[in-house]
């Protein structure tokens, strides 16, 4: 079985991001860029799918700018991917566009599973894995800390408000994965050197022939509004008379 | 403009999420429900009496009652025809059934929305909440989840909605429910509490969390939360989690112990009314938010706040 496995270039997620000045978005110049945490996981799962003998071949493929093939596809190929594909675009792509374009990937590919990441740390939109599902009528599995593949179903454990749960879903199917479904391994530097030697595919978004317009116009970006500056107390006696202020206790 | 709104029940009751959500579509107009599930009458019945209904659609059907994406989907898809707009709660069913029913209409959904600013423009959190984006939509049918948090939630009494049953779209065979294991508490539900004590890796063990915190808690009444680390430290269950991953709560007063206060927990309570920070580290950013911050440490702290209460 092939798994596909799509991936992102996001700020990093240790960088506090910075509103620009003019509202128009969050300063991405000079900041450090890396494979959203949520894809790693993904990548991660796949090959130990890989490992376990049930997968045969993995892909990934990321969508954006022509620096995602060094930023995050040597990643994932040095993670262990077989070969990549890079949808190169400098515009961004809303999660429906991206879903359309995986849709026609998925069609090429012929994968009979296909791994992405919960939500993308940037946009915070948890839609992509969904309405690929949708897209190409395959059942799915959110929110992932557990996949387990039996013969033509898979079984998946999801996180849910109120605990765990598990769905068994007929292949090919849609998982997206949480935190806890695994840590992923580094990438090491022999493995970096022989990810070099593993293909990518370049492609631009005018070859899958989807209409990309955002349907979604951002109008401003502001920073939250700052809390006040708080105060320190020096006993517990002193906290305790402070809540009790407020009505708490 | 006509609204359904997604209501989160457990096939018993309506679940507090729903309330924010209906809030939030009643700023857009005439406010329908959904109640979907299996042996839902007593649920569609309490969902006709929220402040502001007018119709409650009922789709009771056994291939509804675990609310699988695959099958409530198409259910919701198939009513659009009907509405301008639904809206979820950003649940983790919310979050799970909406895209799909976005991308089955050919919508770009917009997620977890902090205000309604127009008929087509919102507010909502991108980067962690560390930015807000203003946007605006260009499609004709509007798919919305909704942060709880940031809406007042609609009366539960006082409303007179009429009951309406849908027919159901079946179950389209991609999925089966297996199981579930639900987390027992006999506290607050984390989303919902008005005061949660929270605790992170600092604890050293799940013994000392459980030690510490939960008499505290119980001491205040309070829902018991858990930062990332504490989480993958075995510290505590998965649905303890606050965080840009976990949940966003915004309760009265958040005591936060022994946690540093990583951006992606921040995300998940900084709009808590009063911050309270418990941890030895003078430095941890997490005293950057905390209105009330005690430096020392937590094992002699907690006890003794404890037994003060």
């Amino acid at each position: 079985m092939k798994v596909l496995v799509p991936v992102k270039r996001v700020l990093d997620y240790n960088v506090k991001p910075r509103v620009k000045a003019d509202g128009t978005g969050v300063d991405l110049a000079n900041v450090k860029m890396s494979m959203n945490p949520f894809d790693e996981i993904a990548i991660e799962e796949a090959v130990r799918l890989k490992e376990k003998g049930a997968a045969t071949e993995i892909v990934v493929v990321t969508i954006g700018v022509a620096k995602a093939e060094t930023d995050v596809l040597l990643t994932a190929r040095a993670m262990g991917a077989d070969r990549g594909i890079l949808i190169q675009t400098d515009d961004e792509i809303e999660p429906l566009a991206v879903a359309k374009l995986l849709a026609k990937v998925a069609q090429e590919e012929q994968p009979g599973l296909i791994i992405l990441g919960k939500q993308a740390i940037d946009d915070d939109s948890n839609q992509t894995g969904q309405m690929l599902a949708a897209l190409l009528g395959w059942a799915q599995g959110t929110f992932a800390s557990k996949v387990e593949i039996a013969g033509d179903r898979v079984h998946v454990t999801r996180e849910i408000d109120g605990g765990l749960e598990t769905v068994d879903l007929k292949l090919p199917a849609i998982v997206t994965t949480d935190l806890r479904l695994n840590e992923p391994r580094y990438a090491t530097l022999p493995n970096i050197m022989k990810a070099k030697t593993k293909p990518v595919a370049k492609k631009t978004v005018a070859d899958y022939g989807v209409d990309v317009t955002p349907r979604l116009k951002t109008l401003k970006v502001v920073e939250p509004a700052k809390r006040q500056a708080g105060i320190k107390v020096g006993s517990v006696d002193e906290l305790v008379e402070k809540l009790k202020g407020m009505g708490v206790a | 403009m006509k609204t359904l709104v997604w209501v989160e029940h457990d096939n018993q009751s309506v679940k507090d999420a729903t309330l924010s959500t209906v809030t939030a579509a009643a700023k857009l107009g005439e406010v329908h429900l959904l109640v979907a599930g299996k042996g839902v009458s007593g649920v569609a019945e309490a969902a006709a009496q929220i402040a502001g209904v007018g119709k409650v659609h009922v789709a009771d059907d056994a291939a509804y009652e675990h609310f699988l994406a695959e099958n409530v989907a198409p259910l919701i898809a198939q009513l659009m025809g009907d509405h301008d707009a639904v809206l979820f709660p950003a649940t983790t069913t919310g979050k799970n059934v909406a895209p799909r029913v976005a991308a089955a209409l050919d919508v770009m959904q917009i997620s977890d929305i902090l205000s309604v600013e127009g008929a087509d423009t919102f507010t909502r959190p991108i980067y962690a909440g560390n930015a807000i984006a203003t946007v605006q939509t260009s499609d004709k049918k509007l798919v919305i989840t909704v942060r709880g948090t940031a809406f007042d939630k609609a009366a539960t009494t006082g409303g007179s909605g009429t009951v309406e049953a849908v027919a159901a779209a079946g179950d389209k065979g991609l999925s089966t429910f297996v199981g579930a294991e639900i987390a027992a508490s006999e506290r607050p539900e984390l989303t919902s509490a008005k005061i949660i004590v929270s605790g992170g890796r600092a604890l050293g063990s799940s013994e000392q969390f459980h030690a510490l915190i939960d008499p505290l808690a119980d001491k205040l009444g309070a829902a018991v939360g858990a930062s990332r680390a504490a989480v993958d430290a075995g510290y505590a269950p998965n649905d303890y989690q606050v965080g840009q991953t976990g949940k966003i709560v915004a309760p009265m007063v958040y005591v936060a112990v022994g946690i540093s206060g990583a951006i992606q927990h921040l995300a998940g309570m900084k709009d808590s009314k009063t911050i309270v920070a418990i941890n030895k580290d003078e430095d941890a950013p997490i005293f950057q938010v905390a209105d009330i911050g005690l430096v020392g440490d937590l094992f002699t702290i907690v006890p003794e706040l404890t037994s003060k209460l």
